[in-house]
């Protein structure tokens, strides 16, 4: 081996082991603070509960998967399917849903406004959403409550305008969960979407328009397919958090309207079933997984089809 | 000729959507500064504009320490997590690709994957062991916490700064003899500060907003403003919330400015 192969060689293996030495405190803080506690959570719902909350250490159950979605008869010991649970994990289901569905309905047609306003405007507009993505989660929430609560701003205009005689109740209910995060989640709706409509050609909604297309197939036919990939990440960025969502509805929905989040946080509680908890976290995060592998897949074959 | 003013780019109804979306994202947090100057005790009923509400919330021992413990909190997990997202972003620009990036990408975001509520329960579990154990309950366990949701935060700008830099000056800061620290020192971090800065308070915002994390990895007496602030959410609220939420605003919307405000400067 010649002199200068040593040397490289010896350059090579410095680069390796600075590359794992730099990064080793970000790896390591994040996996005590983040991935480990994870992985004991998965061990934690594999075993028999404690009596005052936690778990028997190192004894076996499979008690708190199965209670995830069954539950044992008081009287017969038979097991059937867990009502309460399963009624909250669809409730989450369609709450998130239909966040998404609102949020691309308000956000969509925002974006394209914006992104079709000259190039200074434009950045303003970007700014005034941005504010609210920066503000404080929970003083959203709370800001929400605000004007839906009996004698809020809406109530009291509503009253005034003649149009309810007595205020409507929208704080815990459904409606206010629904209200409240596609409040607090339009932001990371607009900006995707702002970003790929943004980058759209324009000279082929002209095409279209040369081809005698009227402006809903415009949009039908070149516009929505175009940005399909923002439409994709959108909608992931909102359903992804609104289906873990636990501030908004404790603070907006109340104990009879919970989402998963609320009911996680109740085994760790009041409930005092921590492999219960643990198996729901999972379930929770093997449901947010489904959406992201939905996500990359679609956005790997969307990008590929445009270029 | 009908085409002579036909506008490619408009679509019908988009404009009166955006007025209403800027008008919905807008009214509510209008509605929480204008209870904020309620004269009454409590917010079912106005009183008339008042200050008094801010005072009682600046006179109030439990505000006080609260907000003290955030900005603690904050200054330490933004510090931290600015040094180990520039240190990983430089592990993971500076080289060729290397079986075990991908590994260490999927790490370093992986607090962005994870809804937050499994990882404070996780944290919980974790944490409380270890409370036992040790015997120490002090706000140690939060800035780790904190540090490592805000790792990925503060990777994203630095790394985007390092893929877009101009590399010849670090070829020439090493022909020249310069040792790699000494490139680093003299070349690299100058050109890297503005990436830095915005690491460093996008960090500290997200530290500072956080409510689920720390509800669940905090010890007793170890409220931050907003753990305060959802504690009393429970109760009867005063216009006081109010006021603490409007200030807490203020002060994020001016880092907000400041950050787009750099930002634009670098462009």
């Amino acid at each position: 081996m010649s002199g200068a192969q040593e040397a490289a060689l010896a350059v090579q293996k410095q680069d390796i082991r600075s590359r794992w030495l730099l990064s080793a405190p970000a790896l390591l803080i994040i996996f005590f603070a983040a991935v480990g506690p994870l992985l004991v959570m998965l061990l934690y719902s594999f075993m028999a509960k404690g009596d005052y909350g936690d778990v028997r250490f190192g004894e076996f159950s499979l008690d708190g998967w199965v209670s995830v979605f069954f539950q044992r008869d008081i009287f017969d010991d038979t097991l059937g399917l867990a009502d309460a649970h399963l009624s909250i994990i669809w409730r989450s289901l369609q709450l998130s849903f239909f966040t998404t569905l609102l949020t691309l309905i308000l956000g969509f047609p925002t974006a394209y406004f914006i992104a079709t306003r000259p190039p200074h405007s434009r950045e303003i507009w970007v700014f005034l959403v941005t504010i609210p993505f920066w503000t404080n989660l929970l003083i959203r929430t709370f800001a929400m409550q605000q004007v839906i609560r009996n004698e809020g701003l809406l109530n009291n205009a509503l009253i005034w305008l003649g149009v309810i005689e007595r205020p409507l109740q929208i704080m815990y209910t459904d409606t206010a969960n629904l209200l409240g995060m596609t409040y607090v989640y339009l932001p990371l709706m607009v900006l995707p979407l702002y970003a790929s409509i943004e980058k759209l050609d324009f000279r082929l909604v002209e095409a279209g328009y040369d081809l005698y297309a009227s402006r809903l197939q415009v949009l039908r036919r070149i516009v929505i397919p175009l940005v399909k990939p923002g439409i994709i990440a959108g909608s992931i960025l909102v359903f992804i958090p609104s289906l873990g969502a636990y501030v908004i509805p404790r603070v907006l929905g109340g104990g009879k309207n919970m989402m998963l989040g609320n009911l996680i946080e109740m085994q760790f509680g009041s409930g005092r079933n921590w492999p219960l908890g643990a198996a729901m976290s999972i379930t929770l995060m093997a449901l947010v997984m489904v959406a992201l592998i939905f996500y990359v897949r679609n956005a790997s074959r969307g990008g590929s089809s445009h270029v | 000729m009908f085409k002579s003013h036909f506008d490619i780019r408009s679509q019908p109804g988009f404009g009166l959507i955006t007025l209403f979306t800027f008008f919905a994202l807008y009214l509510p947090i209008a509605a929480l500064v204008i209870y904020s100057f309620n004269g009454a005790e409590s917010l079912s009923r106005w009183d008339g504009f008042s200050a008094r509400w801010f005072v009682a919330a600046w006179q109030n021992a439990a505000v006080q320490d609260a907000a003290i413990r955030s900005l603690v909190i904050a200054i330490w997990a933004a510090f931290l997590a600015t040094i180990a997202a520039t240190m990983a972003a430089l592990a993971t620009t500076r080289t060729t690709p290397y079986r075990g990036l991908t590994f260490k990408y999927a790490l370093i975001n992986q607090p962005l994957m994870v809804p937050e509520i499994v990882t404070a329960v996780a944290l919980l579990i974790v944490f409380s062991r270890i409370k036992v154990w040790t015997g120490y309950s002090g706000l140690g366990y939060l800035v780790v916490a904190h540090t490592a949701f805000c790792i990925p935060f503060a990777y994203l700008p630095i790394r985007a700064r390092l893929e877009s830099m101009d590399l010849t000056l670090e070829r020439a800061a090493a022909d020249l003899y310069a040792t790699r620290w000494q490139t680093f020192r003299h070349v690299t971090l100058p050109l890297l500060r503005p990436a830095v800065i915005a690491g460093f308070m996008l960090a500290f915002v997200i530290s500072l907003d956080d409510v689920v994390i720390t509800e669940f990895v905090k010890s007793g007496g170890q409220d931050t403003l907003p753990t305060y602030m959802l504690g009393q959410l429970r109760r009867e609220t005063t216009p006081e919330i109010n006021a603490i939420a409007t200030v807490f605003l203020a002060l994020s919307t001016a880092l907000v400015v400041v950050f787009f405000f750099i930002n634009r400067k670098k462009q």
